[in-house]
């Protein structure tokens, strides 16, 4: 029985990428983009899961290893002719330096987890609004020196030349990964007594849980999925700082809340919802076709509905559109199928 | 590193102003234990409404009461559409909300008035110097720092002298015991947003004069930084959240005119890791009073 459930929980978010994947397949070229944006959403989304879902503490910096995994991928696979032109300040092992587009994917999810782990040594003794300022203090300070830096990237310059590998096969693989990771870390012991901490920190201490130990865990790995998104996102279009900064930032955060933080169906539920709304809204400021009128909405109005519904369903339903809960099958059903199976 | 009296008047000035935010902020955390990301949006309100009244040419003083009017019936609008509702929920929910308001009004801004920005240089004569003893020094950066010193009075003043300031001590000290004793819950919250709207509003005015380009994002680098130095300082008193606004307004204004360009430009960089520092030693903040409540630490 108990299996059963576990595998509703992770074949319900593993289905519906599977869904959106595949609707992608059946649309236009142009549509086709912003599905495969859903889904590299989708993978930040469970990135920020594993730490925030699962420790109740707000990270505002995750971002910067979605940045910095985009970093490691970029520079690593741009071909070795278009990087003086683009990076002319390149440090010298990097200059001469070109890989593939799956070693760069693991060297940016590697990226991502070092860096988690190194700033997570000293800021996961911080709880509350201190690691609420102290994780945006990292945002920006990445953002400050990836701007400026030109040793290790582009600086204001944009990621072009990198080859866009990230179609729709690769983003649906990525966001699986992320979405299956998510799901047998919260499964595992580690996950599980991080989870604990959350509910109950001093009954967690109590019976012997390092929160200290459980939250870094869980920063690195989720550093580490932060930085496969970040390395997925510099192959689907030409990124530089600004791209990966407070608005991406605000809007992954928002998908998870209004998800709902504490369950890995609501983060991809509100990833998944949330880009739906925004892509919905992009194209409708051309003017689309719906049931049977056209809609045709000034421009600049995506924004603006995108931003107010997200107030407002924090507002109704400040637990997220999922109630925090992982799916379940109803009552009946499980009872009557499901042992059978698992008897 | 080039100091000049112009660079210390300069951060004074920037200290005051950032103190003021971070008092307006201070304010409704000590009330409601919500950390307002949205406040630069209401400055960025107030300064919309200063460069809309230098376009169309008013007086100066039509645009200072316009801007008065407009941050104030926004803050006030805030409380009683985002933060009422959201009062009993955790401070993380609580948080995200308001960068959802700050997300809005600043697309609301983009939509509206466009990425190119207005002017708003109706002030722009307190930009020149004045002559003080033989040194230059632009006018604007006294009178920024004397406002925020007279502000700061007046709110010493409102707190300590008058009714609804002991009423909003006490709610920030114990809401619950103080709406038991009478104070009113929903009177005592609006007042301080209220207040922090004023303040808000007067910072708007001073900003514009300093910067007279308004644009959607006009404050927010702002209030990221004074949101650091409210923690910097110490969120759990006003005094302390006053001296940490003050304290890296200073220093951001300091470094920002003293350090050449090629090292200023990671002064974000150096401010943020000092923060990040500070909060891992002293994470109630530098001028907390040690003692009650410790924080919890793991």
């Amino acid at each position: 029985m108990r299996q059963a459930r576990g595998l509703v929980e992770v074949l319900a978010p593993v289905l519906l990428v599977g869904a959106v994947a595949l609707f992608g397949t059946a649309v236009s070229t142009s549509t086709q983009t912003y599905v495969i944006t859903a889904l590299v959403n989708v993978a930040i989304v469970a990135a920020l899961y594993v730490f925030i879902g699962n420790s109740g503490v707000l990270s505002f910096g995750h971002i910067s290893f979605v940045a910095v995994g985009a970093w490691a991928a970029g520079i690593l696979s741009m071909p070795v002719a278009e990087k003086p032109a683009i990076m002319p300040n390149l440090a010298g092992f990097l200059r001469h330096t070109t890989v593939g587009n799956a070693p760069s994917l693991a060297v940016a999810a590697g990226v991502g987890a070092a860096y988690a782990l190194v700033v997570g040594l000293p800021l996961m003794r911080l709880s509350g609004l201190a690691a609420g300022i102290a994780t945006f203090g990292v945002l920006e300070i990445t953002h400050n020196v990836l701007r400026y830096w030109e040793r290790i990237g582009p600086g204001l310059n944009t990621f072009s030349a990198v080859p866009e590998t990230t179609g729709l096969g690769q983003a649906a693989v990525g966001a699986l990964i992320a979405v299956v990771v998510a799901f047998l870390y919260q499964r595992s012991r580690y996950g599980r007594m991080l989870r604990a901490t959350r509910e109950d920190a001093a009954a967690a201490r109590a019976v012997g849980v390092s929160v200290y130990g459980q939250r870094l865990i869980a920063f690195t790995l989720s550093g580490a999925l932060a930085g496969l998104a970040g390395g997925l996102y510099v192959h689907l279009l030409p990124v530089n700082t600004e791209v990966l900064y407070l608005d991406l930032t605000f809007i992954t955060l928002a998908m998870l809340v209004i998800g709902g933080a504490t369950s890995l169906w609501g983060a991809v539920v509100g990833a998944v919802a949330i880009s739906a709304v925004d892509s919905f809204l992009a194209e409708a400021q051309n003017g689309v076709h719906v049931l049977g009128g056209t809609l045709d909405l000034p421009s600049g109005t995506r924004i603006i509905v995108v931003g107010a519904l997200m107030a407002f369903v924090l507002i109704v339903r400040p637990a997220g559109l999922t109630g925090g809960r992982e799916i379940r099958l109803p009552r009946a059903f499980a009872r009557n199928v499901l042992t059978k199976f698992s008897a | 590193m080039t100091v000049d009296w112009q660079t210390i008047a300069d951060a004074f000035g920037l200290g005051g102003i950032y103190a003021l935010m971070a008092v307006g902020i201070g304010l409704v955390f000590g009330v409601l234990r919500l950390v307002n990301f949205a406040y630069g949006q209401l400055v960025m309100a107030g300064a919309y409404a200063l460069a809309f009244a230098y376009t169309h040419g008013w007086p100066v003083w039509i645009g200072i009461l316009l801007c008065f009017g407009v941050v104030v019936v926004l803050s006030l609008a805030m409380d009683v559409v985002v933060f009422r509702p959201l009062r009993a929920h955790s401070p993380a929910v609580m948080l995200v909300a308001t960068f959802a308001v700050a997300f809005l009004l600043q697309s609301i801004a983009l939509l509206w008035f466009g990425p190119l920005g207005k002017i708003a240089a109706s002030l722009s004569s307190l930009n020149q110097p004045w002559i003080i003893g033989g040194v230059d020094i632009r006018k604007i950066s006294i009178v920024s720092a004397a406002v925020a010193a007279g502000c700061l009075l007046a709110l010493v003043l409102l707190l300590g002298r008058t009714k609804v300031g002991l009423h909003m001590r006490a709610a920030a000290l114990d809401f619950q015991t103080a709406r038991l004793l009478g104070v009113r819950a929903n009177r005592v919250i609006a007042s301080a947003v209220l207040v922090s709207g004023l303040l808000a509003a007067i910072v708007a005015v001073m900003l514009t004069v300093q910067s007279p380009l308004v644009t959607p994002d006009f404050a927010l680098r702002d209030t990221i930084l004074v949101l650091a130095g409210v923690v910097l300082g110490g969120m759990n008193r006003l005094v302390s959240a006053t001296l940490g606004g003050f304290a890296i307004g200073f220093a951001s204004g300091f470094l920002g005119g003293a350090l050449p360009t090629n090292q200023s430009q990671y002064l974000p960089s150096f401010l943020f890791a000092a923060v990040i520092v500070v909060l891992l030693i002293r994470p109630r903040g530098l001028f907390a009073r040690g003692g009650q409540q410790a924080v919890e630490r793991v």
